[in-house]
């Protein structure tokens, strides 16, 4: 089984089609639909988390590629800059899956980046602004 | 008045981190000290105990002179990266508070605002060695006739910089929830709706003023780590209140004491002064600071004895209560409970998340105990102690008093 948080972005051309009810159908794969959003050029984001037999991932994610699906993994798209970071803790007020959390007793604030959705409400909320958005071009595919 | 069986002076402890011989711990590992050794050997064998805390503190600012011009100027308004700065002084000194934002900050318009920038951020750049750019404006008299000066500057300009923070390191503090339907956004960070979280911001029981709850060593002198430099304790902070209702243990149930610092900013750190931007809310300071309690006795060994488990936070509700100063407390909860993680208010499993840095508190504490172990900083024996509260009669621990305190 794998599975990994892909964000997934949608021309215009293509935003109307049943794009994620293929991978269901013709993939087995199972999806947790993390953030998905129409911008005003009708361009489509959609960010969830793609779980199934490895096999059936790397067809999936083929599949994406040929309808035009501009295919990006996640993980490394939310990074912390530990040099700024002080380890307050206030990023686990509002990180949604967990990904920043607390490690006890030490009081460590972790970073897990296979966890992260890539939401970015992290970003704003940190005191010292450590969680940055970055473009990791090897990421996309 | 107490009669104490360890009799400790400032003197001596001063003359033996001259020699090197002091014993020094942190506010952490006194506690095992206490608890194995008892307070009157604790007192007798350890002479410092460090504390320390990394919070945002938001009466923070400097006390900046910044040089006269040629022609010179009487500064009437000014602003260091946009932020306006108080010139109601003389000619060319400037306060610079920690929580204004840049003048062209969006506030809170936006709903929730970013404060991106402010003068917390300005104190760190130039404490990190950035050049500020500095524009001021004056009116012009016969013997400042400049009307303007627009100019790049960093610290090693400056005549005279000097950290100045009417309050800080606040003896216990509201821990916050909300128990609204809708998230907001506060001083204690993002409350989620119906207490999604609890947000707390104290070192515990490394925090200075909890380990010398009734002030028996703080007051008017005492040298202190301040912003990765040194500093002073210069007065009781702005809303000092020391007869805030305490528990028997003595330490206070609500917010209480406070201190005023001041300490040369050119000698500080970046990584000890760090701005920062508070969702919805706005700019402030994060200071370090650390405080050294010298064990003159066995009554202070026993207070900095004292642990997180000792420490009951008020929990207050920011969505009604804060905003419509009830003044209302839903609960106490022991900082230990707090670092667990969760904790039980109105029989809701809470998530807590602290605001302090408890990471950098402790490696402020380390800091302080290795600066008096290696003889380079001296204990300050306060000319005046903060105003306190009366405290209980001290009770000396029974012979074989020991093992009570397993």
């Amino acid at each position: 089984m794998h599975a990994e948080i892909l964000v997934l972005h949608f021309g215009k051309d293509i935003v109307d089609q049943p794009i994620i009810y293929r991978l269901v159908k013709d993939f087995d794969l199972e999806f947790n639909l993390l953030k998905a959003t129409i911008y005003p050029r009708q361009e489509g984001i959609i960010v969830l988390e793609l779980r199934g037999h490895p096999k059936n991932f790397e067809a999936g994610v083929k599949y994406l590629k040929n309808a035009g699906v501009k295919v990006q993994r996640v993980a490394s798209e939310v990074r912390r800059n530990d040099e700024r970071c002080y380890q307050c803790g206030t990023c686990t007020a509002i990180c949604p899956t967990g990904a920043l959390h607390v490690k006890r007793p030490e009081m460590e604030i972790v970073f897990d980046v296979e966890k992260c959705s890539a939401c970015e409400l992290c970003c704003p909320v940190c005191p010292a602004r450590a969680m940055e958005v970055s473009i990791n071009r090897n990421a996309v595919a | 008045m107490a009669h104490y069986q360890v009799n400790k002076t400032y003197q001596e402890i001063n003359a033996k981190i001259k020699k090197g011989q002091a014993v020094v711990v942190t506010a952490e590992e006194i506690i095992d000290i206490v608890r194995q050794k008892g307070e009157v050997e604790a007192a007798r064998t350890v002479d410092v105990v460090t504390t320390g805390t990394f919070s945002p503190m938001c009466s923070s600012g400097a006390l900046l002179n910044v040089g006269h011009s040629h022609p010179p100027i009487k500064m009437a308004r000014a602003w260091l990266n946009n932020v306006p700065v108080y010139c109601g002084l003389a000619a060319v000194d400037i306060y610079l508070g920690a929580t204004e934002p840049t003048s062209d900050d969006p506030l809170n318009k936006v709903y929730p605002g970013e404060f991106k920038y402010g003068g917390g951020h300005v104190i760190h750049d130039l404490v990190a060695g950035k050049t500020v750019h500095l524009l001021a404006e004056a009116y012009g008299t016969d013997c400042y006739p400049r009307k303007k000066w627009d100019r790049h500057l960093t610290m090693n300009e400056l005549t005279d910089a000097i950290l100045l923070n009417p309050r800080n390191a606040y003896q216990n503090y509201n821990c916050a929830v909300n128990r609204t339907k809708k998230i907001i956004y506060t001083y204690m960070g993002p409350l989620r709706p119906k207490m999604g979280n609890a947000n707390y911001c104290t070192a515990g029981q490394l925090s200075p003023l909890l380990n010398d709850p009734y002030y028996l060593t703080i007051g008017i002198g005492t040298r202190i780590f301040l912003g990765g430099g040194v500093g002073y304790v210069t007065w009781p902070g702005t809303q000092h209140n020391p007869v805030a209702p305490r528990a028997a243990n003595g330490l206070p149930l609500k917010p209480a004491g406070t201190l005023m610092v001041t300490g040369d900013l050119k000698q500080m750190h970046p990584r000890y002064l760090v701005g920062v931007s508070l969702l919805g809310y706005g700019c402030s300071l994060a200071v370090g600071l650390g405080i050294p309690i010298p064990l003159l006795n066995e009554e202070i060994a026993h207070f900095c004895g004292l642990s997180d488990a000792d420490i009951l936070m008020p929990v207050v509700d920011y969505g009604e209560d804060y905003p419509n100063a009830t003044g209302r407390v839903l609960t106490h909860a022991s900082y230990a409970d707090l670092r667990s993680g969760v904790i039980e208010v109105e029989g809701q499993r809470v998530q807590t998340v602290p605001l302090s840095s408890l990471a950098r508190s402790r490696e402020i504490a380390l800091t302080l105990k290795k600066w008096i172990q290696e003889g380079a900083f001296l204990l300050g024996e306060p000319v005046e102690l903060l105003p306190s509260c009366p405290r209980g009669e001290y009770c000396p621990p029974r012979a074989g008093g020991v093992a009570e305190i397993s």
